[in-house]
């Protein structure tokens, strides 16, 4: 009984807000990957991009409901998700045409393209913060719990309960059916594969008369739409400040290194690895010890081995080791 | 020519704002600048001279920030009674531990065993330093935890915090450069943006050390206090033969001071960097830089060269960090932002001229000015634009309130018109 009791604990704590927190940064970690991919260079407006899509889907969310309209016992903003997706996707392919394809057509070094990222940056923080402030946003309508930590006691007539918020389950069913249809649109269609072929040797693909631009701008649609998906279920789950999400960068670049750059698969990998080290070493786990171990081993302090506010420390450290030991990532990534 | 002009327009924009506003705020935008202006010749070192991206300039401009905390304030003795023996034996611990998984690593053959003595060393010693370290900390933190509650500094003069504050910067530079360097632009771009996070992260946290989110304020100063000389029969008298007002000059008076100083470190520094990038040193950088391959077919050891050159721009940024923080007078944590500390430095060593330092100074001047002065402009241009809505509406309230948001908007369009349209700088690199 004991050991179920503290599997439970673990499930709650650990487990459950882990998958959650890996299924966002590994949308996140996708849309990283594929600029990197595709474009060749580290998109550091990729968090502000996140926040932007987000603050289109709030506002639309907003808008929604002073009409009346709502799901039911799902969140409103997934109504309103379709609307941030096309303002992101209008907004990134309006750089593409004013910033980045002046570099482009120049063949600049990636590292060029990396500060021009730099500066779009700050345009895009700059807009999100004209269009919605600074300040914390709960924009959660739906129902709070799938289940709740009380009714799982009941049914299972256990000491420990199970809480599933209703938000981690929609990050983790959006998060399957949106990396499905990636994967199915990259694997199977005609598309997909011209644009993995431009990825994989961009000289060939160029002879083969696929057309770069195509590419590029297919690429920036998907982009922007994994970015405002990642986005608005993190702020369902937590809460939305565009400074987080400029905050959220490391996690992902660090889930997109540790994964390969370059890779799809190992984003995706990435993210669950990154995800579930920070909680783990972030957790104190005084409870589930308390649990698993005979009474005399009873931990009698917190057994956290770090404490919550140094969780960009644990990134960072996972990405350092995997720098040191494989440096193209778990999936082997590109190494340009 | 040009470049006296640029430097005499930056110069006339800041006497314009002391005419027109006030000569506190014009000494202000100065002080600021001429901090500004050494971070940027810190990060023109790295990027200008050898084309390393470093986005953790935030992180060492805060330990340049710890230096003068840990120079400057005086120690807490009941603190280094209570604990101060346990944390400096754990953080003994702490590195013996990291010297001893290094020595494994190195000297031990690849393999299993290799594997499981690194995971019991490194496991098996974070719990014992954990045990030595975790009860100082407590008894420190538990002296007098409202007033101090940390170990204190030496109580010398913060003067010295300022090189320090280098020292400082230059060893957790080493440290990132020795792991990241080598591999790939990108990766060093993340590791720096990490360790800076990081270096925050411990600030806010480590109470001990730096008080965290309580901060320490009342730092010493190297120049008087504004009521001492507004005290002081001398220089009222001086003031009122003058003319001014005693109140505004001693303040005025005490900026003048701070910008003396931080001139002297500025020019210290710019000529130094001036007569590196002349030697054959700053030929070898822009070679290596340049082309790397052919400058490592000809010899040159790459790797090396770049730590260096990582470690010193790092380090003067760690200067202009101690200056920064001993002109807030204050060490406030919480007020170190990615954006405003990293990516803003980035925006005046582009805009100035990469690879010149003329360029990185004049660049640290005008970003800051605009930085400054963006704000109340755009509060006004918004009052323009929103006067033909009526007070109060809600299409005026937003206008207005977006108006302080405009900086960063307005550093992204400087950022990408001076990429887009002048790639090379205002003062381009010879």
């Amino acid at each position: 009984m004991d050991f179920i009791n503290g599997l439970i604990t673990f499930l709650n704590f650990v487990a459950v807000p882990a998958t959650a927190y890996g299924a966002q940064l590994a949308l996140g970690a996708l849309g990283v990957t594929m600029v990197y991919g595709i474009l060749r260079f580290s998109n550091f407006a990729h968090g502000d991009t996140m926040a932007f899509g987000t603050m289109a889907t709030i506002l639309t969310t907003w808008g929604l409901q002073s009409l009346g309209v709502s799901l039911g016992p799902l969140p409103t903003a997934l109504l309103a998700l379709p609307v941030g997706i096309v303002a992101a996707i209008a907004l990134v392919l309006a750089t593409d045409r004013v910033v980045y394809r002046f570099y482009r057509r120049q063949r600049v070094v990636p590292v060029m393209l990396v500060i021009v990222s730099m500066g779009v940056m700050f345009v895009y923080n700059g807009l999100t913060r004209f269009a919605i402030g600074p300040d914390d946003r709960n924009f959660d309508d739906g129902t709070r719990f799938l289940i709740s930590a009380g009714e799982f006691r009941r049914w299972t007539g256990l000491d420990e309960g199970l809480a599933i918020r209703s938000s981690q389950a929609i990050t983790l069913a959006t998060a399957i059916v949106v990396v499905a249809a990636l994967f199915w649109f990259l694997n199977r269609t005609r598309t997909g594969k011209s644009m993995r072929a431009f990825s994989d040797n961009e000289d060939l693909a160029l002879l083969s008369g696929i057309s770069p631009e195509r590419v590029v701008a297919i690429t920036w649609i998907i982009v922007a739409a994994l970015a405002t998906v990642a986005g608005t279920l993190y702020g369902l789950d937590k809460s939305f400040q565009p400074f987080t999400y400029f905050q959220l960068l490391l996690p992902i670049f660090a889930a997109a290194i540790v994964g390969g750059l370059g890779s799809p698969l190992g984003a995706i990998a990435g993210g669950f690895v990154i995800a579930y080290s920070e909680v783990m070493i972030t957790y104190a786990w005084k409870k589930v010890l308390g649990y698993w171990l005979p009474e005399r081993f009873e931990p009698d302090n917190l057994v956290q081995l770090l404490s919550t506010d140094y969780k960009f420390a644990v990134s960072f450290a996972i990405l350092v080791i995997v720098l040191l030991f494989r440096p193209t990532g778990l999936f082997r990534g590109k190494s340009v | 020519m040009k470049n006296l002009l640029l430097f005499a327009i930056v110069l006339g924009l800041i006497l314009l704002t002391g005419i027109f506003q006030s000569w506190n705020v014009a000494l202000g935008i100065l002080n600021m600048g001429l901090i500004s202006a050494v971070m940027a010749l810190g990060v023109n070192m790295q990027w200008g001279y050898a084309g390393l991206f470093n986005v953790g300039v935030m992180g060492f401009v805060a330990l340049g920030g710890l230096a003068t905390v840990l120079i400057g304030m005086p120690p807490v003795s009941e603190a280094w009674a209570a604990g101060g023996a346990r944390i400096l034996g754990g953080l003994a611990v702490g590195a013996a531990i990291l010297v001893a998984a290094v020595l494994i690593f190195t000297r031990m053959g690849k393999g299993v065993k290799r594997t499981v003595a690194m995971i019991v060393v490194l496991v098996g010693g974070f719990f014992v330093y954990r045990a030595v370290f975790d009860p100082g900390v407590a008894a420190v933190e538990s002296v007098n935890s409202a007033a101090t509650g940390y170990l204190g500094g030496l109580g010398l003069s913060v003067i010295v915090a300022w090189p320090v504050g280098g020292l400082l910067a230059a060893g957790a530079a080493w440290l990132i450069g020795k792991t990241a360097l080598g591999l790939r632009s990108d990766y060093l771009a993340i590791a720096t943006l990490g360790i800076a996070e990081i270096v925050i992260a411990v600030l806010k946290n480590e109470d001990w050390l730096s008080r965290g989110v309580k901060n320490v304020i009342g730092l010493p100063r190297p120049v008087p206090y504004e009521v001492d000389l507004q005290r002081d029969a001398d220089f009222v008298t001086a003031m009122q033969t003058l003319g001014a007002d005693p109140v505004v000059a001693s303040s005025v008076a005490v900026k003048l001071g701070y910008a003396a100083l931080f001139l002297a470190v500025l020019l210290v520094v710019l000529w130094l960097a001036q007569s590196a990038l002349a030697s054959p040193w700053g030929r070898m950088m822009r070679a290596i830089r340049d082309n790397e391959v052919a400058a490592e077919a000809m010899g040159k050891d790459v790797t090396r060269r770049h730590l260096q050159v990582f470690v010193l721009g790092s380090a003067v940024c760690g200067i202009a960090g101690a200056m920064m923080t001993t002109l807030d007078g204050q060490l406030t944590p919480a007020t170190y932002q990615p954006l405003r500390f990293t990516f803003l430095v980035w925006v005046m060593v582009i805009v100035g001229g990469s690879g010149n330092n003329w360029g990185a100074v004049l660049g640290g001047f005008l970003i800051w000015f605009l930085w400054v002065q963006v704000e109340p402009f755009g509060l006004w241009l918004m009052n323009v634009l929103s006067s033909g809505s009526p007070e109060g509406s809600l299409v005026r309230e937003r206008m207005l309130q977006s108006a302080a948001h405009m900086r960063l908007f307005t550093m992204g369009i400087v950022l990408l018109v001076v990429l887009r349209f002048s790639p090379r700088g205002l003062i381009p690199e010879r």
